[in-house]
């Protein structure tokens, strides 16, 4: 069985394809067959996240036209060979992407067997981001702890509910899940910051990972290695525990307090 | 951060500011969530037709539509203006 996970959230810039990237590459580092699909015609970016923008040769509008086939699409990652890359087209046609041709190739990974296809979606609620979710079977929304992302994300979950297969034909509803990025304890340790439980109570749904605000994810999109694979940094272990999550395992929040500060630090300021 | 910290005035809470703006929002459009695109429309259109008899004010029409049992109802409030005093 092929799950199709879509990483979405409607206002831009709060980590998307950096989600989209970590989440592919820790289900294909849990030994799964991982393909993930850029969906932003004309802003080609995952490649660049994922590290294999030299090597991309054919793209996702390609396949959908019928000028190559999904085999020769698809971009071989360099450290696991069971993850594949399919890059978005840089044409500037918006209605390069269609419902039928997005389904064809979802159903030739299906017959490909892969284990999961991971949708990079676009920003906003345009045709892009509608055909990213469209098919899901479950959907990662990403949040940030600030007002505009939060709303967007409402808005989101609402067209999750009414917008998909799932929903249209009524078999089952599209699984959601929350994931909080660009968290900073100590602002919300402040009262800077809305905390986990706000944006929970907020969204009415349960948060599924924190990613701490963190240089790492720079650091990482700069070398083209998605930010999970560095074990040392905070965002990523934080990754590497949502995607455990995803596949059922049950591990605590980490990084979600802030750090006490000494009496010194605290007397002279820090 | 420093020794003479508690001297100055706490700064207002700023998330719980946003969490109350959220919350209001947030219920706001789910209540309009599913509502016919036409809704705006129809909104400005009864307004312009209201203008020709009495001056009401733009704000004045609630158009809402809500689900009762298995129907939809479509609720619409004028709230005229004060007569002035003659």
């Amino acid at each position: 069985m092929t799950e199709i996970i879509v990483v979405t959230s409607g206002k831009g810039g709060v980590g998307k394809t950096t989600t989209s990237a970590s989440l592919a590459v820790g289900l294909a580092k849990r030994g799964r067959k991982v393909a993930v699909i850029d969906f932003d015609v004309g802003l080609r970016n995952l490649d660049l996240i994922m590290g294999c923008e030299r090597r991309v040769v054919y793209d996702f509008v390609n396949v959908i036209q019928n000028e190559c086939t999904i085999k020769q699409a698809l971009i071989k990652d360099k450290r696991y060979e069971n993850l594949f890359v399919l890059a978005a087209s840089q044409t500037r046609d918006k209605d390069a992407l269609t419902r039928e041709g997005v389904e064809r190739v979802l159903d030739e990974l299906r017959e490909a067997d892969f284990d999961y296809v991971v949708c990079d979606s676009p920003a906003g609620i345009e045709k892009g981001a509608f055909l990213a979710m469209y098919f899901a079977d479950r959907a990662i929304v990403v949040v940030n702890p600030e007002v505009s992302s939060v709303r967007d994300s409402d808005r989101i979950l609402g067209l999750l509910a009414s917008k998909t297969r799932h929903a249209e034909v009524g078999t089952r509803r599209v699984e959601q899940h929350l994931l909080l990025t660009r968290y900073n304890p100590e602002r919300v340790a402040r009262g800077d910051m809305m905390s986990i439980a706000d944006v929970e109570e907020i969204l009415g749904l349960e948060i599924l990972g924190v990613v701490p605000e963190s240089e790492s994810v720079l650091a990482g999109s700069n070398a083209g290695t998605p930010v999970i694979l560095d074990n040392e940094s905070p965002a990523g272990q934080a990754y590497d525990d949502a995607v455990g999550r995803l596949l059922g395992d049950s591990l605590p929040m980490r990084f979600t307090e802030a750090q006490k500060k000494g009496f010194l630090s605290r007397l002279f300021g820090a | 951060m420093g020794i003479f910290d508690f001297l100055k005035p706490r700064a207002p809470n700023t998330a719980s500011v946003a969490k109350e703006r959220l919350r209001i929002i947030v219920a706001q459009e789910r209540a309009q969530r599913g509502a016919p695109d036409y809704l705006p429309t129809l909104r400005r259109e009864i307004l312009e037709v209201l203008k020709k008899y009495v001056n009401v004010d733009p704000d004045a029409i609630q158009v809402k539509v809500s689900h009762e049992g298995g129907h939809e109802l479509l609720e619409l409030s004028v709230a005229l203006p004060e007569k002035p005093a003659s």
